[in-house]
């Protein structure tokens, strides 16, 4: 054992200093959902709509332009290839955890966000989640533990893991909700200590995902359990998920607003 | 069906068949059904002759029940309870009917008019033994369990330390995965492969390219095989890097445990950087890569720190004795029981089974490479993490190579399968042999997916080594398997 204290220290500290300072949050060249820019959208085309594998573009009625839920968007990139123009593109915007689940459908007019929900001050500071995966494909797991890894070390922020539900104020689920795991799911709910939050995190458990309508998936948290933060991504990143936690704690402001991210 | 070679048998001919394989030293290793036609069920069994060479298919279409081949081939079994639950057909005298992938009454999804497989035996969860002595306690460890995992259900029946007996149930998250490639196109069913197991996304969306590109009969540009392989070694670092750091934790070596962790996450971040995804997911389609790789310039150095690091990390686990006391002589599994279980991957390797499809198979420009293929005899804990961690050596060494000599030129190629054709394709995944099996239908979309992930073949071994054991070494030892649940119930 000493052998590895003393090899430990010798390497020095790992922890990124992300998200007070620098930005190093180590997700550098890693896609996010694509960016929308409808002006360069070709009226009656919807190349997109046909090859987006979850529903998440839906070619408008009228012929102009599309109907966009990052709430159902995994990310793929494939209607960013299959674009003729430049109207979807690849971004870096992974950052899109939101308060109220319309804040992930894209609308011209980017509304200001719902400012309520907030979390009561005295649990801002730390917060105890207890995660299920309710029907995952194990990405979302493999991030959430890349949590506890030195380089994000997630409990210098206040936040932990817990084993039992008893002491969690958080649950935070993943996955599309499996028919056998939804009572394991509520039982887990049920059992946490009101008042109490709940977070979908990743693309199945908002919406479903890829997974939603194959035999013995669901289609995600809505309609199952009070969702009071929303988590796209697939698997939403180490750092997207930091943000979205300190978001939800009120830490952080929410980057995404009517489907656009930072303002973009 | 392309990709092996298929002969048609009757039903009741298979037992003979299996017989045959095992005495000849050859080995069964799925089964799985489909409805080439509405109403009509055909049972698919893949193996391999002695010694490699071509896969094999038997195909039969049983009009009543089919017998079962669990008592020849006992890894066979899992397949044909998968088959009873969801296509209804009946294994006649299958050793355990019970349910597998479904719960108890539910329907079988996909079974052809007029079978409910109501004539099973036994329409419960689960083959446990029945309690009769006082004194023994009987542990549901599940689904939700502590800490981020992924959610299944252990049963232990033990008395003080000492496990007597053990059962997973681990089809908790079983998402009908294989059914929704139906009536997708190839290219745009990648993204359901890559979704199948999240830390295996480019073995199965690399299987699943083969078997499209085998019913097409299409190779890919060079270079597209070349970057399929930088990809699949980058996956196997992240995953035998976890494993490192998950064993530690189970020793309760802190720092051992953050170290390995660490350095899963500087693999993954170099993945990320080279990929767009930390799981190489978005790149791989049949016929070759969707887009080339940026320039790789950076990548080299990068991995020759994380290589340098990493082989310090390894020697120093390999010094400390704490750590392999827990590991020498944890979790055994012989020879035998690998291979009649079914165990694949670095667990059968670790038990004197020498078989590594990279080498035996060859896909992707592995053919071309020089690869070492680690094993060991001793089927403990401890040799498991030891061809781990040769795996992990040799993984370095061919991305040494391969970046010195990248080929150029273009990394996609038309691939476009006729309507109704058929592929089996395969990769040696970081957890071992992985299938799928692609059917076409008329419309030229997919009218059938199989897939037999890894994890479904090792956890079907695990309980083996666990029988009879003590509870202080059972997260050990199932470390030591490096077992994920989500590709096992798909």
């Amino acid at each position: 054992m000493a052998l590895w204290t003393f090899f430990g220290l010798a390497s020095g500290k790992a922890t990124t200093h992300w998200p007070h300072k620098g930005d190093d949050h180590g997700q550098h060249g890693v896609l996010g959902m694509p960016r929308y820019v409808p002006d360069a959208c070709r009226a009656g085309c919807a190349d997109c709509a046909a090859a987006c594998p979850s529903g998440a573009i839906v070619a408008a009625e009228d012929g102009k332009g599309i109907a966009l839920d990052y709430g159902r968007c995994v990310a793929c990139q494939l209607c960013t290839e299959a674009c003729p123009a430049t109207a979807l593109q690849p971004s870096g915007d992974w950052a899109f955890g939101v308060r109220a689940r319309d804040d992930l459908r894209w609308v011209a007019d980017r509304p200001v966000a719902s400012q309520g929900g907030r979390l009561p001050t005295g649990f801002r500071r730390s917060l105890h989640i207890r995660h299920v995966d309710a029907g995952s494909c194990n990405g979302c797991e493999s991030e959430l533990q890349a949590l506890n890894n030195p380089f994000y070390n997630l409990h210098r922020l206040g936040i932990f893991f817990t084993a039992s539900p008893r002491f969690a104020d958080l649950l935070l689920v993943t996955g599309v909700v499996t028919e056998p795991m939804l009572a394991p799911l509520k039982a887990t709910y049920e059992a946490m200590p009101k008042p109490c939050w709940v977070m979908a995190a990743g693309t199945c458990a908002v919406s479903g995902g890829v997974c939603c309508g194959g035999c013995n998936a669901g289609h995600g948290l809505e309609g199952v359990l009070p969702v009071d933060f929303w988590l796209p991504g697939c698997p939403p990143n180490p750092a997207a998920i930091i943000e979205a936690l300190l978001a939800f704690a009120g830490r952080l402001p929410q980057r995404v607003r009517g489907g656009h991210c930072d303002g973009r | 069906m392309k990709g092996c070679e298929a002969v048609r048998a009757a039903p009741e001919d298979m037992p003979g068949i299996a017989r045959a394989l095992h005495a000849a030293g050859g080995r069964l290793q799925m089964v799985y059904a489909w409805q080439p036609e509405p109403g009509q069920t055909e049972l698919c069994y893949v193996g391999y002759p002695q010694g490699g060479g071509k896969f094999l298919m038997w195909r039969c279409r049983p009009r009543a029940d089919a017998p079962s081949l669990a008592a020849i081939w006992p890894a066979l079994g899992w397949y044909e309870r998968e088959i009873m639950d969801l296509f209804g057909l009946v294994f006649s005298r299958h050793p355990e009917p019970n349910r597998l992938v479904l719960a108890p009454g539910v329907p079988p999804p996909f079974a052809a008019a007029g079978r409910d497989a109501g004539q099973r035996a036994a329409d419960v969860p689960r083959p446990l033994p029945e309690l009769v002595a006082s004194g023994v306690q009987v542990l549901p460890f599940g689904p939700v369990r502590a800490d981020v995992t992924e959610s299944a259900e252990f049963t232990f029946f033990y008395t003080g330390e000492q496990i007597l007996h053990y059962h997973p149930h681990l089809f908790f998250k079983h998402r009908g995965m294989e059914a929704r490639f139906h009536g997708v196109a190839p290219a745009a069913a990648v993204v359901l492969a890559e979704r199948v197991s999240g830390i295996g996304s480019v073995a199965h969306a690399l299987a699943f390219c083969h078997a499209v590109e085998a019913a097409a009969g299409c190779t890919p540009p060079p270079r597209a095989l070349a970057l399929r392989v930088l990809l699949a070694e980058m996956e196997r670092l992240v995953s035998h890097l976890h494993y490192f750091g998950h064993l530690a934790a189970t020793t309760t070596l802190k720092v051992g445990e953050a170290e390995g962790k660490l350095l899963e996450e500087r693999a993954k971040q170099i993945l990320g950087r080279l990929s767009g995804s930390r799981f190489g997911r978005g790149l791989l389609t049949p016929g070759g890569l969707r887009r080339d790789l940026p320039a790789t310039g950076w990548l080299g150095p990068a991995l020759a720190a994380l290589e340098e690091e990493t082989s310090r990390y390894l020697a120093r686990l390999e010094r400390s004795a704490s750590h392999l006391d827990r590991l020498i002589g944890t979790g055994m599994l012989s020879r035998e029981v690998a291979l009649d279980q079914g165990a694949t991957g670095p667990v059968q390797r670790a038990s004197g089974i020498d078989r590594d499809l990279r080498r035996d198979h060859p896909y992707a420009a592995y053919a071309t490479l020089p690869l070492e293929v680690a094993g060991a005899t001793d089927g403990d804990a401890a040799a498991r993490a030891r061809v781990r961690a040769a795996e992990i050596a040799a993984s370095f060494a061919l991305l040494r190579h391969l970046l010195g000599a990248l080929p150029p030129g273009p990394v996609r190629t038309t691939c476009a399968p006729e309507p109704g054709t058929e592929g089996l394709g395969w990769a040696e995944s970081p957890r071992g042999t992985l299938f799928h099996a692609v059917h076409l239908g008329a419309d030229g979309r997919l009218s059938r997916v199989k897939i037999k992930s890894p994890s479904f073949s090792n956890w079907r071994v695990f309980p083996f080594t666990v029988h009879e054991t003590n509870m202080m070494d059972y997260a050990i030892n199932e470390a030591s398997f490096g077992l994920g649940v989500a590709g096992c119930a798909r």
